[in-house]
């Protein structure tokens, strides 16, 4: 059998961000790290071989919809998600839960799962703990996620603290119901809200299951930054140093060098791959809208230090009469933005290692500066990106 | 460019060599469509997967950069190799595409040649065509053309003629330095007219020759004909480029009348269809359920759980890498990446088709391997 996870090695500190390998039964990763999102079995636009030219990792599929099409059975049957698709690297899968909530206004919570209309009939579905562990066992991504009560960061009062603790008892529900422990890892998710002592207690509750990961949840929801932050600082500080960090759903540049310094280690978001569709490069100063008329005659590349096939190739101009035309346009900045993503990532780890932290986090010139945002805690300095 | 007949069969088909931009290539060969100089979905960094120099000759329409980049800014970008970083491949530029640029004969004016495009109905003029050319700096480029369908009335496709040749002699005066021009042949579907375009479009200097109105509404039983009419009035050194001909029996019949260079649109409509190709490229038996003898519908629910490539045994990069039902779900889920894998094979896999073509015409078996396939598929339907 294969070696499901292996305590990450932390190859390097800075103050509290760290690099680290992460063993995994499909691969060793090196963090930080940022995980592309592939909903439905693929990464929008782009061959499983450019994902790994441009240094993926670890990709992300989603639950909820690997279940609807082609079907968790199916997936099974044919030898799993990475064999499916072709994908040599790890997988994460996420619960499901999330997105039914999100995506589903029908969904409710009840102690037994989330009960929620069926998208193909209409008929009342129930997704337990028990159900989405199965579903992710025959989907065989490395890492799974548990089953949580997912409540918008923006909620307060008793609903909050009602969730955390159902996610503590579905997280029992979900290690009795995994079947696949030895090569699959599930990862607890901390709950809470912006509440430390929730968040204190979910955090407790979780370490005492000793689980291979943790994944900071319910942020990256219309919170201001410093509440975000708060908690991922918090979070970090409270969980094993020897375990992964993951903080769902972020993918902002900005944050994912905050919380890295926080000591956070992954993270996941389809924003880089949505926005290229829309027409938006992420770029060291921010970001670049290339539908914008300015970039008609703009000869200069995406990003001129960007060493990506489409910024070594094409001009703005050329890039502008692509985007929201033709599939290529979409196809080539979702390239840009993940290598872009991927490069971060890559920087991040190689600064941690050879203790140049602090470089990333200042930007080049003053001119340059599109977000300017203060650091909580113990970093008093200015973050520029 | 410089072309050269290498083998000749008892008929009107031939092989040749054609030495354009960086590549030397056999003919027949096809040119691969694009949207804007790139293949609709093959990304510039998958390109190499497929087989060269087979692949390296690129079409393109001028009339698909009417809404930017404008002709000073590609010129200033240094031409259409320079912006699309493919300096090894050949660029052909002709108006038409046979997909989103599509000639609008009613519009069509003494002023300029009218087309649908995707910036709306826009009417073209030869000085700005030339505009267009010069910036873009295609290897090889196809005179403004009035085109008609082949139901027009012989005096609406004798003035389209008369105004393909007049057009002819403008762009040639306006033609920039470097790039092979070919004369544009129209006639509809006027064996008179034909004559008479190939003659004068003969009569001119020129590096080769466009057969264009073709795949307008034409039968395919009227083709032949019409389209010996334009190449037995042509000289035979010259290489012939024709639009319009997308299936492998119209390709066969363009072949047999002695063209040398056809366009792709056909892969792009088969592989927006969620259609592979499928067809045998050496023997000519097919037995696969569910297809028209030459392509599968990946669609299909029949494909949900076969873990096979489209084609066994096919090098391409779709093929050695992927299955029948992930392509099958990733159609299903209405997902990029099918159209992406589906062109790949596609283009492959016609690329192939021309390789077989080849190398029938140089073994002197053309006739015989055109009467198979057409057979073949005659058959093989009938048993279903
Ligand atoms: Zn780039
Ligand atoms: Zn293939």
């Amino acid at each position: 059998p294969v070696e499901a996870y292996r305590e990450p090695s932390v190859l390097g500190r800075f103050n509290r961000a760290r690099a680290a390998q992460l063993t995994l039964p499909h691969f060793v990763s090196q963090t930080p790290l940022f995980m592309p999102v592939g909903t439905q079995g693929t990464i929008k636009g782009l061959t499983t071989s450019q994902l790994e030219e441009i240094g993926a990792q670890i990709i992300l599929g989603n639950t909820y919809h690997l279940a609807l099409r082609p079907t968790s059975e199916l997936i099974d049957e044919l030898g799993g998600l990475h064999k499916f698709m072709n994908w040599p690297r790890a997988m994460l899968t996420d619960s499901g839960g999330f997105q039914m909530v999100s995506l589903l206004h029908l969904a409710d919570i009840t102690e037994k799962g989330v009960t929620f209309q069926s998208p193909v009939d209409g008929k009342p579905m129930l997704l337990t703990p028990e159900e989405s562990i199965q579903i992710q066992n025959r989907i065989g991504a490395d890492i799974i996620m548990a089953l949580d009560d997912v409540v918008k960061t923006t909620i307060t009062g008793p609903r909050i603290e009602e969730a955390m603790y159902r996610t503590l008892r579905w997280i029992d529900r979900c290690i009795e119901a995994h079947t696949r422990p030895h090569e699959q890892n599930l990862f607890g998710i901390v709950q809470g809200g912006l509440d430390p002592v929730l968040r204190d207690i979910c955090v407790k509750g979780l370490v005492d299951r000793n689980l291979p990961g943790y994944a900071i949840g319910g942020l990256a929801g219309g919170e201001d930054k410093d509440s975000f932050w708060r908690v991922v600082a918090q979070c970090t500080a409270s969980l094993p140093e020897n375990k992964p960090r993951y903080v769902m759903g972020v993918g902002y540049p900005l944050d994912i060098v905050v919380c890295s310094s926080l000591g956070a280690d992954m993270y996941d978001c389809v924003y880089p791959t949505r926005t290229a569709r829309f027409g938006t490069a992420l770029v060291p100063e921010g970001v670049l809208k290339l539908k914008q008329r300015a970039m008609a005659d703009d000869t200069r590349p995406i990003d001129p230090t960007c060493a990506c096939m489409v910024c070594k190739n094409y001009t703005r101009a050329y890039i502008h009469c692509l985007v929201t035309k033709e599939a290529m346009g979409s196809q080539l900045l979702s390239y840009h933005n993940l290598y872009y993503m991927m490069q971060l990532s890559r920087n991040l780890h190689s600064a941690i290692v050879e203790g140049r932290f602090p470089e990333i986090c200042k930007t080049p010139k003053p001119s340059e500066r599109h977000f300017i945002v203060s650091l909580p805690y113990e970093t008093s300095n200015r973050v520029c990106f | 460019m410089k072309f050269a007949v290498k083998a000749a069969t008892g008929g009107r088909a031939r092989a040749g060599m054609l030495h354009l931009g960086p590549n030397l290539m056999e003919t027949p060969a096809l040119l691969l469509s694009t949207r804007k100089g790139l293949p609709v979905f093959i990304s510039p960094d998958l390109l190499p997967c497929l087989p060269r120099p087979d692949s390296h000759l690129l079409q393109f329409s001028p009339l698909h950069f009417l809404d930017g980049p404008c002709p000073k800014t590609i010129s200033s970008i240094g031409g259409l190799h320079q912006m699309l970083g493919l300096h090894e491949y050949g660029f052909v530029a002709v108006a038409r595409d046979s997909v989103q640029s599509l000639p609008e004969f009613d519009s069509t004016n003494k002023f300029g040649a009218s087309f649908e495009t995707p910036c709306g109905r826009r009417l073209v003029k030869p000085v700005e065509y030339m505009e267009m050319i010069s910036s873009m700096r295609p290897n090889l480029w196809t005179t403004l053309a009035d085109e008609v369908p082949a139901w027009v009335s012989d005096k609406r496709n004798k003035t389209s003629v008369d105004r393909t040749v007049k057009w002819l002699d403008e762009c040639i005066t306006m033609s920039p330095a470097g790039g092979a021009v070919f004369g544009s042949i129209v006639g509809g579907s006027n064996i008179e007219e034909r004559q008479r375009c190939a003659q004068e479009v003969a009569k001119r200097n020129v590096s080769g020759y466009w057969i264009g109105g073709f795949g307008l509404a034409e039968s395919m039983n009227d083709r032949p004909p019409l389209l010996n009419a334009v190449t037995d009035n042509l000289p035979e050194e010259r290489p012939r480029l024709i639009c319009g001909l997308g299936l492998p029996e119209e390709v066969l019949q363009g072949i047999a009348a002695g063209v040398d260079l056809f366009d792709s649109a056909y892969i792009y409509h088969l592989t927006l269809g969620g259609f592979a190709l499928i067809f045998p490229l050496d023997g000519m038996e097919t037995s696969d359920i569910g297809s028209d003898c030459t392509k599968i519908n990946l669609r299909a629910t029949m494909y949900r759980k076969d873990t096979t490539p489209i084609v066994e045994g096919c090098s391409c990069y779709t093929c050695q890498n992927h299955t029948k039902a992930y392509i099958n779900h990733l159609l299903n889920v209405h997902e990029m990446l099918a159209q992406i894998l589906l062109e790949i094979h596609n283009t492959y896999h016609y690329l192939g088709f021309f390789r077989s073509i080849r190398y029938a015409i140089k073994e002197g078996k053309f006739e015989e391997f055109q009467n198979k396939f057409v057979q073949s598929r005659r058959s093989s339907c009938i048993l279903e």
